[in-house]
């Protein structure tokens, strides 16, 4: 377990690398540093001096690849590329434009994105499945059909209506929680509500329809017919026997997505003012910020990857059959 | 010519499209057994009825796809001179619609604007009143008789648009009756859009059906533009989805070894960025370029076009690895059957084998994802434009008008018209694309056909 552990690791090295070489050809290659500074300074103060000084501040005042005038280590160490994207791997993002240092900020943003976008995914989850195993148990009937229609009308939905139409609805209309902010602690349980409950409109839909489509699969194998042979109840063959059998493809859609949670919702988190990593995002895309942009790039892949590596420790826990070697 | 045609990018690879689909429908037609789901797809009247929507759509967005640009009265010694404007066939066909531009915010077939100002009456006395729109319901003098001329435009324009249905039913199946051979669905669902069409051009002539919004244009107008931009996104990104992923999925699964290693290690970094994140970082660079560089734009339509080209080929770029993991599990399995492995011992050469007996196996899994991706290409749309890194600003989209509705909720009376009338046609749209992918899949995938036939 502890082997396959660390060949996984090390496997996942050259997927960062890889991550890490794209994201640096698309921020300093495509276009250089000089053309990021005009475009940060705007068209009518462009000046060279100005150019240079705003990318002094920056650190981008560096070759990009090989540093010709530099010594020894400095060759290599002493150029755009060392230091603002291998310095990545040990996840020292460095500083925003504002000059805050970006670890720090996304060390304390974690939190509050977490704190919505665990409940969601568990809320949902949870709502999902047993939606899917209702249709499953009223299969072939008008019940089923009218769940699926409802599935497909809920997906066909833009997720920007939820989060519009449910501020309106709950906060401007009934006044039962504030619109939009946050707040720690027990206290902070109203602003967190309706963000939630959105999150889990928006997702049944889909999920339910996939969940569906998995039980109808299994449910047509021959275990389930010697199930019902034996005599027992189609409901008892549903919890028992269908559901742990359609763990496996659940897992595989479901795991990878939890270490993603910490990278919180871009919209729900604008949209409801919460101070997480989403709208941490969304302000840097909309300021232009791409220090910011980059490590959360980095970021969310290496999240990933741990998430790809839950998927298959998952596995050995549903399915004794699965051995990691 | 008092015109000249403009050939946008994104026109150019519409056109490209509409021609590959023009192709692959005549060889489809060749042959029987790939026409066979179609037929079945044919046979579902869902299907049908979201395909009559869809084409529908198609047609608005095709006409939109038309540019040309009108010449100007004013001649430049004796060389004419066209408008920078770029118009499309629909804004002309439309074009009261585009023209007939209020103040600011209207209501749905108000005759007054939104919010009261100083006017001076005829007696000079300066009043607050609500203002009487420009064109919204001019030719009526009085407010009351609104309500009954509504009724009355209906009544004709629907009835009108009844009669033309049924005509063009009687045209194709030269009869009234609904027998045999018809589907009753797709009968009455042809003859309610007819009328809802009817109704909609005699009102729209004169009210401003869906309101108008903060610069006073006509929301019907807005939304049926964004109709072609959610098409573009939806289709164009394909054009780069299908080379990429079918290539190197089939490719990945036949070789095996390295070239399987590389092409997988290709997939797995894209697919670990989280997309939202790819996107934004490639529009945030791709607008650095576009900034630095305005002498490649002659006019601002062909600068907005180019963003959105771009836009189809990022999403195309981080959405093909779903596709090209899907062909390389079923190219691995086909590898293995014996009529791959007796073309193999006859030595028939690897592409002959790839492109003559893989590929055409693995194409129901290619059409499934794609017809099942439009929809949600049109709705990441609406996304990305919210989160800034979509469609140009200027481009009238679903997603930049739900971006300035927005803003508008917080007012007292609420502007809900333009959010409502973005969401709405986006919701018709892609509802009629979700129906038809689920019918597709149905007829394609036959793994649900045996489901389905019991075995």
């Amino acid at each position: 377990m502890i082997a396959y552990l660390i060949r996984r690791i090390l496997y996942a090295l050259p997927i960062l690398i890889g991550v890490n070489l794209l994201t640096f050809a698309l921020f300093f290659v495509v276009n250089t540093p000089d053309d990021m500074a005009r475009m940060q300074l705007g068209i009518k103060r462009v000046t060279p001096e100005a150019i240079g000084k705003w990318k002094q501040q920056h650190g981008y005042d560096k070759p990009l690849m090989i540093n010709r005038v530099a010594s020894g280590a400095g060759k290599f160490t002493d150029t755009i590329f060392w230091q603002k994207s291998v310095s990545m791997f040990v996840f020292d993002f460095g500083y925003s434009d504002d000059g805050r240092s970006i670890s720090r900020e996304i060390a304390t943003r974690m939190g509050p994105s977490f704190a919505i976008a665990l409940p969601t995914f568990l809320i949902g989850l949870v709502v999902s499945v047993s939606f899917a195993l209702l249709m499953t148990l009223f299969r072939a009937t008008a019940l089923d059909m009218a769940g699926v229609a409802l599935c497909v009308l809920l997906m066909s939905v833009s997720g920007l209506f939820y989060i519009i139409g449910g501020q309106f609805l709950v906060s401007k209309l009934w006044h039962l929680v504030p619109i939009s902010g946050y707040s720690g602690g027990l206290d902070g349980f109203k602003f967190v509500v309706l963000p939630i409950v959105i999150g889990v409109a928006g997702g049944i839909g889909s999920s339910s329809r996939w969940y569906r489509t998995i039980f109808l699969e299994e449910i047509g194998k021959d275990y389930v017919r010697t199930a019902r042979a034996k005599g027992l109840s189609e409901l008892r063959v549903l919890f028992s026997h269908v559901l742990k059998n359609a763990m496996i493809p659940i897992l595989t859609g479901v795991v990878v997505v939890i270490p993603l949670l910490f990278m919180g919702s871009l919209l729900t988190e604008s949209f409801f003012g919460i101070p997480g990593l989403g709208s941490y995002t969304i302000d840097a895309i909309n300021a232009q910020d791409f220090s910011v942009v980059r490590a959360m790039v980095f970021l969310g892949s290496v999240l990933y990857i741990v998430g790809l590596i839950m998927t298959d420790i998952s596995y050995t826990i549903v399915d004794p059959r699965v051995r990691l070697q | 010519m008092s015109f000249t045609p403009v050939i946008l990018w994104s026109d150019a690879l519409v056109f490209l499209l509409l021609a590959g689909c023009a192709v692959s429908a005549w060889y489809i037609r060749q042959h029987e057994h790939l026409l066979l789901p179609w037929r079945r797809v044919a046979q579902s009247g869902m299907a049908m009825v979201s395909l009559l929507v869809l084409s529908l759509f198609l047609a608005v967005g095709l006409l939109d796809t038309l540019h040309y640009r009108a010449v100007l009265p004013q001649t430049n010694g004796g060389e004419k001179v066209y408008s920078p404007e770029v118009l499309s066939v629909f804004d002309k066909l439309v074009e009261p619609l585009r023209t007939h531009n209020e103040k600011t915010y209207s209501e749905p077939f108000a005759l007054t604007l939104y919010a009261k100002e100083s006017m001076t009456d005829a007696q000079g006395n300066i009043v607050r009143d609500y203002p009487r729109l420009q064109y919204g319901g001019v030719h009526l003098t009085d407010t009351p008789l609104r309500d009954a001329d509504v009724r009355r435009r209906t009544l004709i324009g629907g009835g009108l648009g009844l009669l033309v249905g049924l005509f063009s039913f009687y045209i194709t199946h030269g009869t009234l009756r609904c027998t045999s051979g018809c589907d009753r669905v797709v009968f009455v669902a042809t003859l309610a859009l007819t009328i809802l069409i009817g109704a909609t051009v005699s009102l729209a002539a004169v009210y401003h059906v869906l309101g108008t919004d903060k610069v006073g244009q006509d929301v019907l107008y807005l939304s049926l533009k964004s109709i072609r931009t959610g098409l573009i996104i939806g289709t164009v990104t394909t054009l780069v989805t299908l080379p990429l992923a079918l290539f190197l999925g089939v490719a990945a699964g036949y070789f095996r070894g390295w070239v399987d290693d590389v092409i997988q290690y290709l997939y797995t970094v894209l697919s670990s960025i989280p997309s939202v994140l790819l996107i934004a970082a490639a529009v945030l660079m791709m607008q650095v370029s576009i900034d630095m560089h305005p002498q490649w734009f002659d006019t601002s339509a062909s600068r907005a076009d180019l963003r959105l080209v771009f836009l189809c080929l990022i999403l195309g770029v981080t959405s093909w690895t779903g596709l090209c993991r899907l062909l390389r599990g079923e190219t691995l399995k086909l590898r293995e059957m014996e009529y791959i492995q007796a073309a193999q011992s006859f030595g028939v050469s690897s592409l002959r084998i790839l492109t003559r007996h893989i590929m055409p196996n693995v194409m129901h899994i290619v059409i499934i994802t794609l017809v099942m991706d439009f929809s949600a290409l049109v709705l990441a749309e609406a996304v990305l434009s919210y989160v800034g890194v979509g469609v140009d600003p200027s481009m009238i989209s679903f997603g930049t008008m739900i971006n300035a509705a927005r803003l508008e909720m917080g007012r007292e009376p609420m502007v809900w018209w333009a959010l409502a009338s973005a969401f709405g046609f986006m919701l018709v749209l892609v509802l009629a694309a979700n129906l038809f992918a689920d019918a597709v899949r149905d007829a394609f995938d036959p793994r649900l056909r045996r489901m389905a036939s019991g075995v």
